[in-house]
């Protein structure tokens, strides 16, 4: 069970959050721009990288806050807790450069 | 049948206490032993050597060991509800009554039919099971199964509830220590000096680890003593707790560790009423210090499993803890210098040496000091068979060299034979902490490599041998420990004075050659527990499973109850002798939790029965229970279901209750609803955002029916939603929806949206809902609330009120779900029930009728109103649900630019509709799938399913809804269900509206 230091809270066990999936992926400004290949990858489509994930995760039973989280898939360990709408800090995480800029 | 007690004890000496003797029974036979003894310990003490049959080939079996990793003397314990299988006999403690069975022996131990499987043994090779019963696939279910399952067994599950209670601790400290060996005792002082919080677990009745059977001296004190001195000033240690028979068990993630204390079994079943049988231990430490010991790796040579042959150190255990006099003549067998400790326990307790047969042609000074002490020692020989059934007779001694046996030898009788072929660390808790072993060859066994979490193994567990450097790892351990936990300087305390034995280093001999080849004569077994010999590693291999985990679960070797403790390293070192590579290259197979099997008694704890998961009741519960209601479980909350009148049946009760609503006045507990407040300057643009309709337009005092959807189009919720004040909304969720929806709702401000101000509060159980529905509701209302203007013109249909109702602050909504004319009364809960009551009593001049859920499911169904969960699963959409009229076109919403993909705008998309069963007393199956025409040829292709089907006493008639491919284009149509035992059922496809298509009821 991941011990997870909660940005507002301090650590705490993992039962007491929820992961919400892959994180820094911001909901299109225009949906209706979007043509059916680029709404359904929006939807549908997420990384599943084997290392260093950047998780969106809630403080459920706590403060109930959510926040990110760069977790790495293998060892399970837990490299850097960010607030929500904020890059992840310098080398940590799997994205690209573009996806980082919708973080914004 | 009674036996004497204990013949075969030594005069004096060991940890039992002599002065309290115990009766026990196993197989059915009474034996005595001590307290202090184990299982194991008291049958050896009796002269009982066989005590189990093997897995496979039902051949006898004999105590291996003396601890955790024993794969032979598995025992049924107890009888009845408290029965537990495949308990080592070496870790059950001896109280008094015990009964015990051996495992695994049919009809009896002695004479076990099984045993025929032997004289078969060539056909029970590697993958037997796999090759031989495949074919014909009818025979698996009538005969192959029912056979293995009787053959296999492996004790018996319990068949009663479990009587006993178990509970759970949650706890923190800054250094765990796991076990309480010479190392674990030092880490567990030096860490426990410095004040942090310590916790030394150990998975034995006491303390000590080897130390208990050790005949070394530290700091000039026998090594028991010394025991006893630690454990006191451990007890003197304020911030530190020891807890015995306390396995741990599992290692996971940030230094979580769970263990399982095993309060009272040692003193017998029901014991001690009213407190737990077992805990479970969560703990989460800042550090934790592995000190877990190792095991001894069996020699595999011919017939190596024959009772009477036991682990060397499990020998000198027996003889110097428990004061049992194994036999009267013994051989040592060993590869290495450890098996000389059993050699002086044998010597001290005056039994009888044939002879120490050591593989290494120059064994060292141990052997010399063996030599001088007047015992045979055969350098550079082997034991190439074994000679006995029930026990072990003799052995063959051959000289043995590049692994060539040489053509003469010699026999030794004996009753007893140890045997020593190295020490394998107990890595599994650092391996299960992610960290990675690596083969040390010079000690010639895995030790553990760097570690992946906060965490330090130290003694035999990190492959340190040797008393002082087993302390002094221990010592430095602790002391590492605390510092980092912000305890101690670090400063490492003197390690105790112990003799220097002087050691030679061990031999690699994994496979001991045989009189014959392997396989022809004679089992060279690995795995005692699922008997795998060397010649099935060598099979598998030879038939092209190369990896390691392949080999395993191919042979099994490893994947018995132990986990493969004693048959995990000399497996892979056959498996990498025999494909020429070296033992790192072939790897290891990964180790998994738990340690040694773990009761569900002890995961489950308290959570059982009611406390298995919270019951949510409504202020209104028990007028209910009062009313014999019989309820429905709807997400944790209990719902009023229908309320019987004496002799009625729920067919009954909800035709009466539905008449009542349709014909005059019902009321409803809809408390469970959930309800939460929106407050915010930007809370109606949130909620245009979320709901496919428009609030932000909407009146004060309005009230307006939502739909909700994820982004992917699908219908996720539903609900009223009211405008209290500017900034203000009051929103109703489904009742199982409403954490999930408020969870959602708080994603997208938080995480989208945040430059909205929203504000998004739960008031599902601050608020009691009370809705009567009927004709006859405006009159109840008027007589209720004399001040509230209840006429159509001032309270129209979608708005709200606020004011007295029955003296009692209230908001009252204008809302429908049952198509009549209805209101919900919503007062604070701790009101709820004196509404209720108000209600009933106004009521009863208007024959007010309670109705529960099934009537409230039937009555929205005849309207075509849908129930989120039941017409819809997470694949249909507004349109699919002909909703068109709530979706809005001006503005985008979450899940709109969804409606428009390809694949939601599909015509033949399912789509919901109103079916009328030919039969009109036919009430379709909920679920059952319909198609075009009776008959035809499978696969018939399916047009869709029935979502909610009821007996109406309103239409005086069956009727349906359905999700049926182009649904409202088939309108007219006829489609059928086949059901279940070859019926098929017609029905017409009609509008999914029964009743008051133009809403006068409800609008009136």
């Amino acid at each position: 069970m991941l011990l997870i230091s909660c940005p507002h809270c301090g650590p705490c066990d993992e039962t007491e959050f929820h992961c919400g999936g892959e994180a820094h992926v911001a909901r299109p400004h225009d949906p209706a721009a979007l043509d059916d290949a680029a709404w359904g990858a929006f939807i549908f489509m997420r990384n599943n990288p084997k290392g260093q994930f950047n998780e969106r995760w809630v403080h459920a039973a706590g403060c109930r806050r959510w926040f990110n989280m760069v977790r790495d898939t293998v060892t399970h360990r837990i490299l850097a807790v960010y607030p929500m709408g904020s890059r992840p800090p310098a080398g940590l995480g799997h994205l690209g450069a573009a996806v980082v800029e919708d973080a914004q | 049948m009674t036996k004497p007690m204990g013949s075969h004890r030594t005069a004096n000496g060991g940890r039992i206490d002599r002065s309290r003797p115990l009766s026990f029974m196993f197989d059915g036979v009474t034996y005595g032993g001590f307290a202090g003894d184990t299982l194991a310990s008291a049958l050896l003490a009796n002269g009982v050597h066989l005590v189990g049959r093997s897995f496979k080939y039902h051949r006898p079996r004999g105590v291996l060991t003396a601890g955790a990793d024993e794969p032979n003397a598995l025992v049924q314990l107890e009888r009845g509800a408290r029965t537990e299988p495949n308990l080592r006999a070496t870790q059950v403690e001896l109280y008094q009554g015990l009964v015990a069975t051996s495992v695994n022996a049919w009809p009896s131990l002695t004479h076990d039919l099984g045993a025929v499987n032997q004289l078969l043994s060539r056909f029970f090779v590697a993958g037997f099971y796999y090759k031989t019963f495949m074919r014909p696939k009818v025979l698996w279910d009538r005969v192959y199964e029912p056979f293995l399952r009787r053959m296999a067994g492996l004790g018996r599950a319990p068949e009663l509830p479990d009587p006993d209670i178990y509970d759970k601790m949650h706890v923190h400290c800054d250094v765990l220590v796991v076990g309480a060996g010479p190392a674990g005792l030092a880490a567990a002082l030096a860490a426990g000096r410095t004040g942090a919080r310590v916790i030394l677990m150990d998975e034995q009745a006491e303390a000590g680890g080897s130390l208990l059977s050790s005949a070394e001296s530290l700091d000039g004190k026998p090594a028991p003593d010394w025991v006893a001195d630690a454990l006191a000033e451990l007890a003197s240690l304020p911030a530190v707790r020891v807890l015995q028979r306390t396995s741990v068990f599992g290692y996971y993630d940030q230094n979580f560790l769970c263990a399982v204390e095993r309060r009272t079994d040692h003193l017998g079943p029901g014991a001690r009423p009213g407190l737990s049988r077992q805990r479970l231990w969560h703990v989460r430490a800042a550090r934790v210090v592995l000190a877990t010991g190792a095991h001894e790796r069996p020699l595999v040579f011919a017939d190596n499993d024959r009772p009477g042959v036991m682990q060397a150190s499990a020998v000198a255990t027996y003889v110097r803890r428990f004061g049992v006099r194994l036999g009267s003549r013994a051989v040592i067998f060993t590869t290495n210098d450890s098996a000389y400790d059993a050699v002086d326990a044998l010597l001290a307790a005056g039994i009888g040496i044939a002879a120490v047969v050591d593989s290494r042609p120059d064994p060292g000074p141990r052997a010399e000091a063996a030599r001088a002490a007047g015992v045979v020692v055969h350098a550079g020989c082997v034991v190439a068979a074994t000679h006995g059934t029930r026990r072990i007779t003799g052995v063959e001694v051959r000289g043995c060299e590049g692994g060539v046996l040489a053509p003469a030898g010699l026999r030794l009788s004996c009753d007893l034979l140890a045997i020593s072929g190295g020490w394998s660390p107990a890595v599994h808790l650092f391996s299960q902490s992610q960290g990675r072993v690596r083969w040390d060859e010079a000690k010639l066994c895995f030790v553990p490599g760097e570690a992946a979490q906060a965490q330090t193994s130290a003694g035999a567990c990190n492959g340190t041998f040797g008393l002082g450097a087993v302390l002094a790892e221990g010592l430095a351990a602790g002391a590492s420990a605390a510092h980092l936990a912000g305890f101690g300087d670090g400063a490492v305390p003197a390690t105790p004075a112990v003799a220097e034995v002087a050691a030679a280093p061990g031999d690699a001999l994994w496979l001991v050659p045989g009189l014959k080849p392997l396989g022809r004569a004679g089992k060279h077994f690995v795995d005692f527990q699922n008997d795998v010999t060397a010649f099935d590693i060598r099979l598998a291999a030879r038939e092209g499973f190369e990896s390691v985990e392949h080999v395993k679960r191919y042979t099994t070797n490893g994947m018995a109850t132990d986990q493969g403790k004693t048959s995990n390293v000399n497996g892979l070192a056959i498996l990498a002798d025999t494909l020429g590579r070296a033992i790192p290259e072939v790897g290891t197979t990964t180790f998994r939790a738990p340690y040694t099997p773990v009761t569900f008694g002890v995961m489950a704890g308290r959570d059982l029965g009611e406390m298995l998961d919270p019951v949510r009741t409504t202020p209104i519960h028990a007028w209910h229970v009062a009313r014999g209601a019989l309820f429905e479980d709807v997400g944790q909350w209990k719902r009023p279901w229908y309320f019987p009148l004496a002799g009625e049946d729920m067919h009954a009760a909800v035709r009466r209750e539905a008449k009542a609503v349709r014909d005059g006045l019902g009321v409803l507990d809809a408390s469970t609803l959930g309800k939460i407040e929106i407050r915010g300057r930007d809370a109606g643009v949130f909620l245009d955002r979320i709901y496919t309709n428009l609030f932000s337009k909407l009146g004060i005092g309005r009230c307006r029916y939502g739909l909700m959807c994820k982004e992917d189009g699908m219908v996720f919720d539903d609900g009223v939603t009211a405008r209290l004040g500017p900034d203000h909304y009051y929103m109703t969720t489904t009742t199982g929806g409403a954490a999930r929806v408020l969870d959602w709702l708080e994603d997208y401000l938080q995480t989208e949206w945040p430059d909205l101000e929203v504000y998004c509060t739960s008031v599902t159980e601050q608020w009691s809902t009370i809705a009567v529905s009927g004709p006859r509701a405006r009159d109840l209302l008027a007589d209720l609330a004399p001040g509230m203007a209840v006429d159509p013109e001032s309270f129209p249909f979608l708005s709200m009120r606020e004011g007295m109702v029955a003296g009692l602050a209230a908001r009252v909504f204008r809302i429908s779900f049952t198509g009549e004319l209805s209101y919900e009364i919503n007062v604070p809960s701790h009101l709820g029930l004196a509404m209720w009551q108000a209600v009933m009593a106004a009521g009863a001049r208007h024959g007010i009728t309670p109705y529960g859920t099934e009537t409230m499911h039937l009555l929205r169904a005849e309207k075509g109103f849908i129930i989120i969960g039941q017409e819809t699963d997470g694949t249909v959409t507004p349109l699919d649900l002909g909703m068109d009229w709530i979706v809005s076109k001006q503005k985008d919403f979450v899940g709109k630019r969804s409606l428009t993909r390809s694949d939601t705008a599909r015509a033949d998309r399912k789509r919901l509709v109103g079916l009328l069963p030919e039969d009109e007393g036919e009430v379709l199956p909920e679920g059952a799938q319909l198609v075009e025409m009776a008959g035809g040829t499978p696969p018939v292709p399916m047009l869709g399913h029935v979502t909610s089907s009821y007996w109406s006493p309103n239409l005086g008639r069956s009727f349906a809804l359905a999700l049926i491919k182009g649904g409202p284009e088939r309108l007219g149509q006829i489609v059928f269900a086949p059901l279940a035992g070859g019926r098929t059922v017609k029905a017409r496809i009609v509008e999914p509206v029964f009743l008051d298509r133009e809403g006068s009821r409800q609008n009136g």
